[in-house]
């Protein structure tokens, strides 16, 4: 036996072990925060060139008197281009002229006709507009403007040059990037945006909640108040405890083998994403439910019972009301996981490109997470920054969720 | 007649939960039956060749494909054994001090911040994987003169394992807090000091309750999806060295079922038998770890 100085040196050597394992956790998860928002807070800033487009009858070819539809045939790609074109002085040849259009975003036509089919009255006019910039340009604006990170980026010696005069004009801005959260998916990062895949998201977790909601608390119910405790009810819970631990991947294998193998919904549909998300979030419903109406007090129940209530009034009258908000708090962390489920929507096809939201259930949708995995898979750098910040826009819905949840749990257990 | 009626829907609700059970595994077995009229079980479970890409013409070498899984057998068990070796002692010693040391502040703060980590999404650990990490872990093996592949199992192992610590932690934590004071107010009333007491008395009585804890942390690790998609590799490769990049059971289901979509070529039809094999594992390490873990929590009671 050790004398007693070391057996209390080993003592808090011990206790340092313990700290030292719930500090490296913390620091993980640290870390790992610090890095995500390090890297998708750019997704939220885009920068934008300020040019000079020349809107006058005869430039965009309308007459004095035009319809909308005149307005909407004008060619917006030429009028950027000479808009471009006349910021730098000098004479371009072929090449050199398509290296400089490649400072704006293969969205600004698009930014540019927008306005102008709102605003008719700037025809005649020429009007300056702040339109995006290409992705390199807004990477090489965003990354502090150093050597190393021009050649990170694809631009040329002559474009950054281009890039350096329109920034000492004060020609070039960072601002909010409103498209990240109202674009949808596109192969160009600076026009990308997640509002797509989250409508797909939440047409899914829609279809899930209403799903595993009604079977899930109703079974809860069954389980709880009406069973007989037998060798089914037993069966039930075996049963439906290995359901909760199941990997999700066979959820989706599942969706795939049944509702589009054999009952032959449509690929890619949120409707059947919500669906198979429904199957997995079922036991954690049922599980959290059952504990929610275990907590009611059984004084309750005989009451009810005492002044003549059925079975079926006492538990729906008292019981289940009371019950209420700790089965809520379970069906949100459900959802919750649900919302950040990518595997079973792989498996039945919602990895598709999706360049629309969709506009009902059956459609071809994405959903968030599954955006993250399309993004995160793209060569281009500038969708590595997209990536994180779809992240961060999928921990803010579940930090919503999570913080609902405990506020509620708080309030039931007051 | 009312009561009998709500009686009615409330049983069938409860019934759909053996339904998925039941489709679950029909699914699985009538898919995986129609894939072994192909290839033989035999060869799906020892064959150390996989290869399903067949080729375009039936005079091509590799005309058939080769579905020897065990090369993703091992893969995947790589890949749990490095995610355990960061989780189960990290989850334990946090789980040992949460309960035997901490100060109630000091436990609801941590307690908390651990479920984020069990709550943050898994393709987002797997985009931390394969953005951070591996080429950290990369940059980190050339500048010892190590090559490490950029898909190793080593970056994606390490992650799961930080996924995984919560679920250790929390097991453990319930376990540790379940073996009653009794025992340690006798060890040290027999003059051991705190830490002895820790290890030689509550430790021993909680460990078949950990070892359970674990057994459901490597059922997690091995149905684990979209950390190995995004961060290991994709091609078989039959090793036990982490720093190589392995590809796993999950992997190649998402690989086989997400290229082309036609349902009755082998490819898909392997994706099941994998399926089944994955559920067959998870699941018996599911039951016989909350069997373990339920006995031990309630052991004292």
């Amino acid at each position: 036996m050790p004398g007693v100085v070391d057996r209390h040196r080993g003592e808090e050597r011990f206790r340092r072990l313990g700290l030292a394992a719930i500090a490296i956790s913390m620091s993980f998860l640290a870390f790992f925060l610090v890095s995500i928002i390090g890297t998708g807070y750019g997704a939220f800033i885009q920068t934008a060139i300020k040019i000079d487009v020349d809107l006058t009858y005869q430039e965009v070819g309308l007459e004095e008197t035009f319809t909308p539809e005149d307005l909407a045939g004008v060619s917006y790609r030429s009028a950027v281009r000479s808009a471009m074109r006349t910021l730098i002085p000098e004479d371009l040849g072929r090449r050199e002229s398509r290296a400089l259009y490649g400072l704006i975003g293969a969205g600004a036509e698009f930014e540019l006709r927008d306005i102008v089919l709102a605003q008719p009255e700037l025809v005649g006019t020429i009007t300056s507009f702040w339109l995006t910039a290409s992705d390199d340009v807004d990477l090489y604006n965003k990354s502090g403007l150093t050597e190393a990170s021009a050649q990170q980026t694809r631009l040329t010696d002559k474009q950054i040059e281009w890039y350096s005069a329109l920034k000492t004009d004060d020609r070039i801005v960072k601002r909010f990037n409103w498209t990240f959260l109202t674009g949808s998916d596109s192969r160009d990062p600076e026009v990308a945006g997640v509002w797509g895949a989250m409508v797909g998201s939440f047409f899914a977790l829609g279809v899930c909640l209403l799903l595993s909601c009604f079977v899930g608390v109703l079974t809860a119910v069954y389980l709880e108040e009406f069973a007989a405790r037998n060798r089914w009810t037993q069966f039930l819970e075996i049963n439906i405890n290995n359901l909760a631990a199941v990997p999700s991947i066979t959820f989706g294998l599942l969706g795939l083998a049944i509702f589009l193998g054999f009952f032959g919904l449509p690929r890619s549909a949120s409707l059947v994403g919500g669906m198979v998300l429904a199957l997995m979030t079922l036991p954690t419903v049922i599980i959290s439910s059952r504990v929610a109406l275990q907590a009611v007090a059984p004084s309750i129940r005989e009451a009810a019972f005492g002044i003549g209530a059925s079975r079926v009034q006492t538990v729906f009258h008292h019981v289940v009301p009371l019950a209420l908000p700790g089965i809520l708090t379970g069906i949100i962390i459900g959802m919750a996981r649900a919302l950040g489920e990518t595997a079973p929507l792989l498996m039945i096809g919602m990895v598709a490109f999706i360049a629309d939201p969709p506009t009902n259930l059956t459609q071809p949708a994405s959903a968030l997470p599954v955006q993250v995995y399309l993004w995160a898979d793209s060569p281009e750098r500038a969708f590595a920054e997209k990536t994180a910040g779809a992240i961060l826009v999928l921990l803010v819905f579940l930090l919503m969720m999570n913080l609902f949840a405990v506020i509620l749990r708080r309030k039931f257990e007051k | 007649m009312v009561e009998r009626l709500i009686r009615a829907i409330l049983f069938s609700c409860s019934a759909v939960a053996i339904f998925i059970t039941i489709g679950i595994i029909a699914s699985l077995i009538f898919e995986a039956l129609r894939f072994f009229q192909s290839v033989s079980v035999f060869e799906f479970l020892f064959g150390t060749e996989w290869s399903p890409q067949t080729a375009l013409r039936a005079d091509q070498v590799g005309a058939s494909g080769r579905f020897g899984a065990v090369p993703l057998f091992v893969g995947t068990a790589l890949i749990s054994t490095v995610a355990l070796c960061v989780s189960a002692p990290l989850g334990i010693f946090s789980a040992i001090y949460l309960s035997e040391y901490a100060s109630d502040t000091l436990r609801s703060y941590v307690k908390p911040l651990l479920e984020i980590l069990a709550g943050i999404p898994t393709v987002v650990y797997g985009f931390f994987a394969a953005i951070v990490i591996a080429p950290a872990l990369s940059n980190l093996g050339a500048s010892i003169g190590l090559e490490v592949a950029y898909e190793s199992a080593l970056a994606a192992g390490l992650v799961m394992g930080v996924m995984i610590i919560p679920l250790i932690s929390s097991i453990s934590d319930d376990i540790i807090t379940a073996v009653p004071d009794s025992l340690r107010e006798g060890s040290r009333g027999l003059g051991a000091t705190k830490s002895e007491t820790i290890r030689r008395v509550v430790l021993p009585a909680a460990l078949p309750g950990i070892a359970g804890g674990i057994l459901l942390a490597i059922s997690r690790a091995v149905g684990e999806t979209m950390i190995v998609v995004m961060a290991a590799g994709l091609s078989a490769n039959l090793t036990f060295n982490p720093l190589e990049a392995v590809t796993t059971v999950t992997v190649q289901i998402v690989v086989l079922l997400t290229g082309d979509q036609e349902f009755d070529s082998s490819k898909t039809l392997a994706a099941f038998a994998l399926g089944l094999a994955l559920f067959c594992i998870t699941m018996v390490l599911n039951v016989i770890g909350s069997q373990i873990v339920k006995k031990y929590r309630e052991q004292y009671d």
